[in-house]
């Protein structure tokens, strides 16, 4: 099994997918009811390769497994090369646990150009598992903007009514970081003579060319994650992007961000790192609490459920930059519980949104009348969201606020008002749109959860409260590397200690 | 046998959770509204319901406005799904209580206390939390307070809930809230406490908004949930500090470490503070959330929003006394932060204060009683803060049975009176609801702390030991306390006065209706009024007397010149046992002057007394101050930041402002391009010349 090229397996099969749609030539129907059938057990099969991936990966060892290897320009030293580790193995999984559950709700949500979008959502999952298991910065770049296209395209074709606005916003904003970024690897090039990850990771940088490289990448991060001043391309892609994009947008791009932090800035720039980290705890507290209270007066539910995710992502941030155990496994717990939750939020208000197509709150309310299931789930989302424990979401805040709280109590003390804060907007939208009283007529006649629907609920609570009530399966699969990680940076942090000191 | 006690409860609500979901029509069908529902799909049900309602709408007059308990759904007979659910739940609650009972004898009597490990939790680093179930003396104790009223409250909600659509919903909720209360109590270490702190959160945010069609319940379940979110955030912060002092979360590692690092400071924010304190006030802000002390209990009294079996459980007997259990449970860590302590005095005095003015000026009577909760856990907390944990945790212990007592009496004289909860239209009904009104004076008496009844015990107890801790603020709470227990009386027996005493002040409609309640309402009620009756005089010597160490054994630390308890044993003044019998008999003295001898009194009191009446009356304002300071301005900001931050400045330099400058710039760029070719031709020679001066001066 492990001879296998699992990685490549796993990244490019939904290729096949695609090749498998792309000849349909029947009839519009047929071949939108083929492409959605394709698309689905091509995500599927994805999904249990995948699981073989965390079945043949080894917790206790921190360094990079089921590594595949062959010279793609050798002349300047860029191979193709993946491998996942502690860090990066579980948002390969969480990408293909989230893609079934996209298809399954787009399944009557999407009626036109149906071919071409399970093809963009095809695509994506390529891009994306590609990205996570990269481990050579030019193969990683071209993942990395790759998964612009195909997004741009589902907010852009398949998005609400401002979906132009939102795409071009969505690009420029993630395309400008990424430029920056790709001076940084041509300068990194340049000094390591490849493009290697794990060779680069083990080379030191001059102080002064740290500082302009962690800015680069920041550039780059800080607008995916997305953290507080450019989280702004975020509430519009999430309002006008079709509910499926929604779901991959929050639950896996978003991580993108918090990935690229933990795989470049921290180990490769240990320097800048720490000297940037007020700055970073700045602009996270600044997104806990300003987005918060942002979110509390949204009328847009959509709005609403964009800007807790900034909120969300302003304690990964915080997490990383603790830089001890619990703050980075915690920032890790966070984003994936986040992909989870919060993905599972934005089906809730597509559930609603396909029957009434409206996400305006005040046109909701007591839906828990004739919708009892769906007010079920949504109301465990929400305590999942707010960090109910018991739920995925308890777990990385906490880790997190406990990082925070040994490195800066300030830090700690600000993040943890959103504890409050969050539990706000959270319960403020949910008593708006699920309870009260009953009145418009269309809204009565909203029917409960389709058994399809359920089908996409089902696995996804599972999950939440099996990441709340166990969350070893998943922390100890992290663990290792982390520690690795923090060793490395603080390794490479005394070394240019001593060589500062030596110099003086 | 530890195992079932927690679990069973969890297994009754997920039965009973799928019972409500799954269970079919008649949950879902029959409008929790006022039968004025039209769009549900079941229509055979449908004419069912209307006919029915139609025929109760004569004996329901008083159903609708904002002061009742109960608004009124009328369900048919209860189908099978609502028979099995409320079996399934009361019974397997019932089987807790026995064990548990059990458990008390076992471990605290017996002094055997065990920890049973279930499965590894959160691992990370050095942080190592686990799902277990530590059964000692304090947690004895708890089990037995929450499955007894547990238990007596879902046989009293069979009978109270009896007129409501979705039984098994309602029954659901009480057992997952004994689930989680129970693991609250039983839990190792801080996060599986914190685990049912939160969990009895949500439950409660999920009982106090059962009518969720009221807006007062939606808001007034929010309040909750909020309210004890401020609280816990103090607390998750507490955590973290007992985290980085002790090196641990697990309660044995922090106990032993304690006494090592008592002489430690710690930087929190930006400055030095002695480590122990900060973390045991940071702790003590989560107490005061989800127990209602001054400052934090402006939700206690709007949770009465939810039906009366709920504010008996959780909002008198179990879950607003979790703030208490904590801090027992952590005495050997505030023993060794005596600024804490005092801290804890004081808000504990203040708050019995505060809430007893407001409770005699109150007119809806479970908000009388919610305000003696609230008073009463002052007690409580100023207990712990003279190092008096047993006499704390006896109050605790007598206070659950006479209090939901008084609640589940109360809900049974709303009940006899059609939901109505105004005392102001009741009156001269004892001789309809005799049963009822013996046990509302039972529990009074326990409540008042009269001699031999429950209360008598624990809270001069509680008095005593203030007055011996020989400190100012232990002073200052005894005091306090007296006046207390003054006003206590006092409107304790107003409440007993206006509700049974006199002419009645309800319509003639609703008096002649007037009922004793079913048989399985009351048979809780007698159970709880043994507990009235019983609890103090049986246990005292357990709880606080000679044996009190014995009893405790390793689960409550107290140093030795802490120990008030022991102090108040010997060498009190005489006056000081009489005192708060003395000053309990002077409130119902004053009681029956104001009204049954001179009705007129209390008018012509509140009229001369104008502006400060209507400040208490108004709860002292908290909850004008906390919406002006927080609510609004919360919604001000929010909205401010986005119209102005996130649109006007981020977007509008940002993106939106790139695009108007590229547009600018390429509509000016597009007006050079005039068409002549002679312009370019002169824009080629002025570019030539500059790049050719420009080459020329760098070389």
């Amino acid at each position: 099994m492990a001879s296998w090229p699992l990685l490549s397996f796993t990244t490019f099969l939904p290729l096949i997918g695609i090749l498998l749609i792309l000849p349909l030539r029947t009839s519009e129907a047929e071949a939108a009811r083929n492409a959605r059938y394709v698309a689905l057990w091509t995500t599927l099969v994805t999904f249990v390769l995948s699981l073989f991936i965390w079945a043949n990966f080894d917790p206790a060892n921190p360094g990079y497994q089921m590594v595949e290897r062959v010279d793609w320009m050798p002349e300047f030293g860029i191979s193709y090369h993946m491998g996942v580790d502690g860090i990066s193995v579980l948002f390969v999984i969480l990408s293909t646990f989230l893609m079934p559950l996209c298809i399954l709700s787009s399944w009557e949500a999407v009626q036109h150009r149906v071919k071409e979008y399970m093809i963009a959502f095809l695509a994506l999952e390529t891009l994306m598992i590609g990205m996570f298991c990269a481990l050579d910065m030019v193969l990683f770049y071209m993942f990395f903007e790759g998964v612009l296209i195909p997004m741009f395209l589902i907010i852009g074709v398949w998005g609400g009514a401002r979906r132009v606005y939102a795409a071009f916003k969505f690009f420029l904003y993630t395309l400008l970081g990424s430029v920056l970024m790709l001076l940084a690897i041509l300068a990194m090039y340049y000094v390591a003579g490849t493009t290697d990850i794990p060779t680069i990771t083990a080379t030191q940088f001059p102080r002064s060319m740290q500082m302009w490289l962690w800015l680069a990448f920041f550039a780059s991060f800080a607008v995916k994650v997305p953290m507080w001043p450019v989280h702004t391309w975020l509430p519009d892609a999430h309002v006008e992007a079709p509910t499926a994009g929604s779901v991959i947008l929050a639950g896996v791009l978003l991580k993108m961000g918090g990935y690229g932090l933990l795989r470049f800035n921290i180990p490769m720039m240990p320097e800048a790192t720490e000297f940037f980290t007020p700055l970073v705890y700045t602009m996270s507290v600044v997104a806990v609490i300003y987005t918060s209270l942002v979110a509390l007066v949204q009328e847009d539910m959509k709005k609403l459920i964009a800007y807790s995710s900034v909120a969300h992502m302003g304690f990964v941030t915080v997490g990383l930059f603790a830089l001890n155990e619990q703050g980075i496994e915690g920032a890790i717990f966070q984003m994936l519980s986040h992909g989870v939750v919060s993905g599972a939020l934005f089906l809730c208000v597509g559930v609603v949104y396909d029957r009434l197509h409206t996400r305006e709150i005040s046109r909701y309310g007591g839906l828990v009348k004739n919708m009892p299931k769906y007010a079920v789930v949504f109301l465990f989302m929400t305590m999942a969201s707010v960090g109910l424990p018991g739920t995925a979401g308890f777990v990385g805040e906490f880790l997190v606020m406990l990082g925070a709280f040994r490195d800066n109590t300030w830090v700690a003390m600000l993040i943890a008002t959103g504890m409050v804060l969050g539990a706000a907007y959270a319960l403020w939208l949910f008593r708006r749109v699920v309870y009260g009283k009953l009145t418009r007529a269309d809204v009565r006649s909203m029917v409960d959860l389709t058994p399809r629907e359920i089908a996409i609920f089902v696995p996804l609570v599972i999950v939440v409260l099996w990441m709340g009530v166990y969350p070893s399966s998943f922390l100890d699969m992290t663990s290792a590397s982390v520690e690795q990680l923090i060793q490395t940076y603080q390794t490479k942090l005394a070394a240019a200690g001593d060589v500062s000191l030596a110099a003086r | 046998m530890e195992v079932l006690v927690v679990f069973l409860p969890l297994l009754a609500f997920l039965i009973a959770g799928s019972i409500a979901l799954f269970g079919g029509a008649p949950a879902v069908a029959a409008p929790a509204g006022h039968g004025h529902d039209h769009g549900h799909h079941d229509h055979h049900n449908h004419h069912n319901h209307d006919a029915h309602h139609a025929g109760d709408d004569h004996v329901h007059p008083a159903e609708e406005g904002d002061d009742h308990d109960d608004h009124g759904p009328v369900a048919g007979p209860p189908t099978v799904g609502d028979r099995v659910a409320q079996l399934v739940t009361t019974g397997s609650v019932l089987i807790s209580a026995l064990l548990s009972w059990v458990l008390f004898f076992d471990v605290a009597v017996g002094g055997d206390p065990r920890t049973i490990h279930l499965m590894t939790w959160i691992q990370s680093g050095t942080l190592d939390t686990a799902w277990s179930l530590r059964i000692d003396q304090l947690t004895a104790v708890m089990l037995v307070v929450i499955n007894t009223v547990s238990a007596m409250v879902h046989v009293y909600s069979i009978g109270y809930m009896a007129e409501d659509p979705q039984k098994p919903r309602f029954m659901a909720y009480l057992s997952l809230f004994t689930f989680c209360m129970l693991m609250l109590v039983t839990a190792d270490n801080l996060v599986q406490l914190f685990f049912g702190w939160e969990g009895v959160g949500l439950a409660s945010y999920l009982l106090i908004n059962f009518w969720y069609e009221k807006p007062s319940a939606n808001n007034a379940s929010m309040k909750a949930f909020l309210v004890n979110r401020v609280g816990d955030f103090g607390f998750a912060l507490g955590i973290f500090a007992i985290f980085v002092l002790t090196g641990s979360v697990v309660f044995d590692e922090i106990f032993a470490r304690v006494p090592e690092i008592a002489g430690q400071s710690m930087t929190f924010l930006s400055w030095e503070f002695h480590g122990l304190t900060v973390a045991c006030l940071l702790l003590f802000m989560g107490a005061m959330g989800k127990s209602a002390q001054l400052g934090l209990h402006t939700w206690l009294p709007d949770a009465m929003e939810g039906p009366t079996p709920v504010s008996a459980l959780i909002h008198a007997a179990t879950m607003v006394t979790a703030g208490v259990f904590m801090l027992c449970r952590l005495s050997p860590v505030f023993e060794y932060a005596p600024v804490a302590l005092s801290v804890v005095t004081v808000v504990g005095a203040l708050t019995a204060f505060v809430a007893a003015t407001i409770g005699m000026t109150q007119y809806d009577i479970k908000r009388v009683i919610a305000y003696s909760t609230m008073s009463q856990l002052g007690y409580m907390f100023f207990a712990i803060g003279v190092s008096a944990y047993g006499a704390a945790m006896f109050h605790l212990f007598t206070h659950a049975f006479f209090k939901a007592l008084l609640f589940l009496g109360a809900g049974s004289v709303i009940h006899a009176m059609h939901h109505e909860q105004d005392m102001r239209k009741m009156g001269g009904i004892w001789r309809k609801v005799p049963f009822t009104y013996a046990v509302m004076w039972i529990g009074n008496l326990a409540l008042a702390g009269l001699p031999f009844f429950a209360g008598y015990f624990s809270k001069d107890m509680i008095l005593e030991a203030a007055y011996a801790s020989h400190s100012s603020f232990g002073l200052l709470a005894f005091w306090i306390g007296i006046a207390a227990a003054l006003m206590t009386a006092f409107y304790s027996w107003r409440l007993l006065f206006l509700t049974f005493h006199g002419q009645t002040r309800a319509d003639h409609h609703t008096y002649e209706h007037a009922h004793e309640s079913p048989m399985v309402m009351l048979v809780p009620l007698a159970v709880l009024t043994l507990g009235a009756l019983f609890s103090g005089m049986l246990f005292a010597g357990w709880f606080v007397g000679d044996h009190r160490l014995d009893f405790w054994g390793k689960a409550i630390f107290v140093m030795q010149e802490n120990d008030s308890i022991e102090h108040a044993h010997h060498g009190l003044p005489f006056w000081v046992p009489l005192a708060p019998m003395v000053v309990g008999l002077i409130g119902i003295g004053l009681a029956y002057l104001a009204y049954i001898a001179n009705p007129g009194l209390p008018g012509r009191i509140t009229a001369t007394l104008g502006g400060l009446y209507r400040f208490v009356y108004r709860k002292w304002m908290f909850d004008e101050l906390y919406d002006a300071l927080f609510v609004r301005p919360a919604s001000w900001l929010g909205r401010g930041l986005w119209k102005t931050g996130d649109v006007t400045v981020i977007d509008g330099m940002g993106p939106n402002g790139l695009a108007a400058a590229t547009r600018l710039i390429s509509a000016r760029a597009s007006l050079l391009q005039s068409g002549y070719v002679y312009h370019y031709a002169f824009a080629m020679v002025i570019g030539v010349v500059a790049l050719i001066a420009w080459l020329s001066l760098r070389g």
